[in-house]
């Protein structure tokens, strides 16, 4: 049915003569833009244009285009052009595509690039100072949310509160003592190979026990939890408020913060102390195999200088961290998510920034507590 | 066989479809002639859009024949599915535009994994399709997100069109728009099928539409087709859904008025 399109072009003296053929439609765009191309050094040059379109088989709005940008060309060169021989069938396709793009859209303006650059560094130190305001906005209503909590039990949201804590903290176990154990294990043996060197290798647990309990268990559970709850938090938020789910909330009288956002930020805070604690036991453990079957240290002996090395304040400096990286964990998430404008791909970029952000929001925060504890010398 | 396959765009031949037990489609038989608009109505979860989904390949069917222009549809979503796509569009009820992409770059999606086109060209052609479906040029530029609904089921229709597709598929066109709107909707689809010779398959519950635009109506109940004719014909239908569907208080603007 389809049959290749032909352009023959035959000069007479002033007088062009155009025969399209076969099928001009889009499924040979190609050809059909090659043979149109080849024929338009000819249109400027001769005096009047003949389109005899007789011969045309098939012919769609892209065929139609072309033959009509070919007519359009010889005109503004100044010549006449006549389109005859369209068949009933197809002029009423010609007479519309005629009518199509007469109008060419005005350009946007091109901006100086050094001004666009400034006005993008510009843009970008407010977007932080919005980001600051959009943290402390989140804070704030999530006090107030606590306070109408605190002064109304029954207004807490029980159920969703005991399922967030399910999904974050039960379903988070397994691969937070996995990474968590690992960690430890690589921790000690690292220690014991270079301790090794000037006799020291007893006191890898001493490094051990104290970077864990202190530093690392935390770290590495924020760290993952910002990245498979954080993520989640806000990849959920936003797909609600993409459909409309967070304003019908609204509407209804409720607020957004209190039933969405606080069960979700409270069951991190609960969740957090709980698994860095876990993590923190499963670092020591890989690090008390490691030792046993590496550094030929048995558990009895890791355990007595584990006992000499670490006290309780090591651990009480890791565990006070938790809940306030997980507060700051859930801000970021919530606040990202009710940032997410209509777009999939917006969807995307605000789940990449509250997963980014929190994770450097974390570091930051255990650099103060580091200064902190330092300060009142624990 | 040959100039059956000329005179219709779709044939389905004892269409079964269902999901685990529940059967949706039973022994379903219809034809779609070329160049016509086919109202399909029914119920609503009645199977009007799992029928659609099916002829164009998105739901698996059980047993039975799809042609489409003379060429079979595989069962699932295999090679020919997609080697026939190059000829339907396809309106979805919500757009389903990409909403990453701007609208020219919507319409021109399908040209670009399809055609070995200069950028320029392709933009003409959108350009010109926006135009033929009633919008500005300057609309090109604007992202999905930013339309108003008439103009996302525009610009949706555009994107359909982009190829110029010998039959178009159109899931309830006019759901969600004015009066107003959605009589310019039916008026443009009735346009382009004359310029381009398109065959439409429509699914809708507009009885507006029913009756100003489609050439045939085919209604859809307990996963057959029971009745299929110009609206006249249905209004005339003894099959008793169809009689509630179209003898109901809201269907009273259809009867022919008393005199």
């Amino acid at each position: 049915m389809a049959t290749a399109p032909l352009l023959t072009a035959t000069a007479t003296g002033d007088v062009l003569e155009l025969r399209p053929g076969g099928s001009w439609i889009a499924a040979n765009g190609a050809t059909l833009e090659r043979l149109s191309d080849a024929v338009a050094p000819q249109l400027d040059r001769s005096g009047t244009v003949k389109l005899d379109m007789a011969e045309v088989r098939e012919l769609d709005t892209l065929g139609a285009w072309l033959l009509e940008k070919m007519s359009r060309r010889a005109t503004s060169a100044g010549h006449r052009a006549d389109v005859v021989g369209v068949s009933d069938h197809y002029a009423g396709l010609i007479e519309e595509v005629r009518q199509v793009n007469r109008r060419t859209p005005a350009p946007i303006p091109a901006r100086n690039p050094i001004v666009a650059k400034i006005s993008d560094i510009g843009r970008s130190t407010i977007g932080a100072s919005e980001d600051v305001t959009a943290f402390l906005q989140m804070l704030g209503s999530l006090c107030i949310a606590i306070l109408g909590v605190l002064h109304q039990p029954r207004s807490l949201r029980l159920t969703s509160l005991i399922y967030q804590f399910y999904r974050v903290c039960w379903q988070a176990i397994p691969i937070v003592v996995l990474i968590t154990f690992l960690i430890g294990a690589i921790i000690a043996q690292q220690g014991i190979f270079h301790f090794r060197k000037f006799g020291a290798d007893s006191y890898v647990v001493d490094m051990v026990g104290i970077l864990v309990l202190r530093e690392l268990g935390v770290l590495i559970v924020a760290i993952m939890v910002a990245g498979r709850s954080g993520s989640a938090y806000t990849a959920e938020l936003g797909s609600m408020k993409m459909r409309e789910e967070i304003d019908a909330l609204s509407t209804m009288g409720l607020d957004p913060i209190e039933v969405l956002m606080l069960p979700r930020i409270i069951a991190l805070i609960c969740a957090l102390p709980i698994l860095t604690f876990i993590g923190s036991m499963a670092a020591l453990y890989g690090g008390g195999l490691v030792a046993w079957f590496y550094g030929g240290m048995e558990p009895a002996i890791f355990i007595a200088r584990l006992h000499e090395a670490v006290s309780v304040t090591h651990f009480e400096v890791g565990i006070i961290k938790a809940p306030f990286m997980a507060l700051v964990i859930g801000i970021v998430a919530c606040s990202e998510g009710l940032r997410v404008k209509g777009s999939a791909e917006s969807l995307g970029k605000q789940t990449t920034t509250s997963v980014v952000k929190s994770i450097f929001l974390v570091i930051v925060l255990d650099g103060l507590f580091a200064v902190f504890f330092a300060s009142i010398g624990m | 066989m040959q100039e059956a396959a000329e005179q219709f765009a779709i044939r389905v031949r004892d269409l079964v479809v269902g999901f685990r037990r529940h059967v949706v489609i039973n022994h379903l038989e219809l034809d779609v002639r070329r160049g016509e608009i086919l109202g399909l109505v029914g119920a609503s979860g009645g199977g009007k859009s799992v029928l659609m989904r099916t002829i164009i390949g998105l739901i698996p069917r059980q047993q039975g024949e799809i042609e489409v222009i003379g060429a079979p549809i595989g069962a699932n979503h295999d090679r020919t599915t997609r080697s026939a796509a190059g000829r339907w569009g396809i309106l979805f009820q919500q757009g389903a535009l990409f909403s990453s992409l701007t609208v020219r770059q919507n319409i021109q999606f399908p040209l670009r994994e399809n055609l070995a086109l200069s950028d320029a060209l392709m933009d003409e052609i959108a350009t010109a399709k926006l135009e033929m479906v009633g919008l500005k040029p300057e609309d090109g530029d604007k992202f999905p997100s930013e339309l108003s609904g008439g103009m996302t089921k525009r610009v949706a229709l555009a994107r359909a069109l982009a190829l110029d597709p010998a039959i178009v598929f159109l899931d309830e066109p006019t759901s969600g728009l004015d009066p107003i709107a959605a009589g310019d909707f039916d008026a443009l689809i009735k346009t382009l099928q004359k310029t381009l010779g398109l065959t439409v398959f429509m699914v809708t519950h507009d009885l507006a539409s029913l009756n100003t635009v489609c050439d045939r109506v085919a209604a859809l109940a307990d996963g057959k087709i029971v009745a299929i004719g110009p609206i006249r014909e249905l209004l005339q239908s003894e099959h008793r859904w169809v009689r509630a569907y179209f003898h109901g208080k809201r269907s009273l603007m259809l009867q022919p008025k008393a005199s």
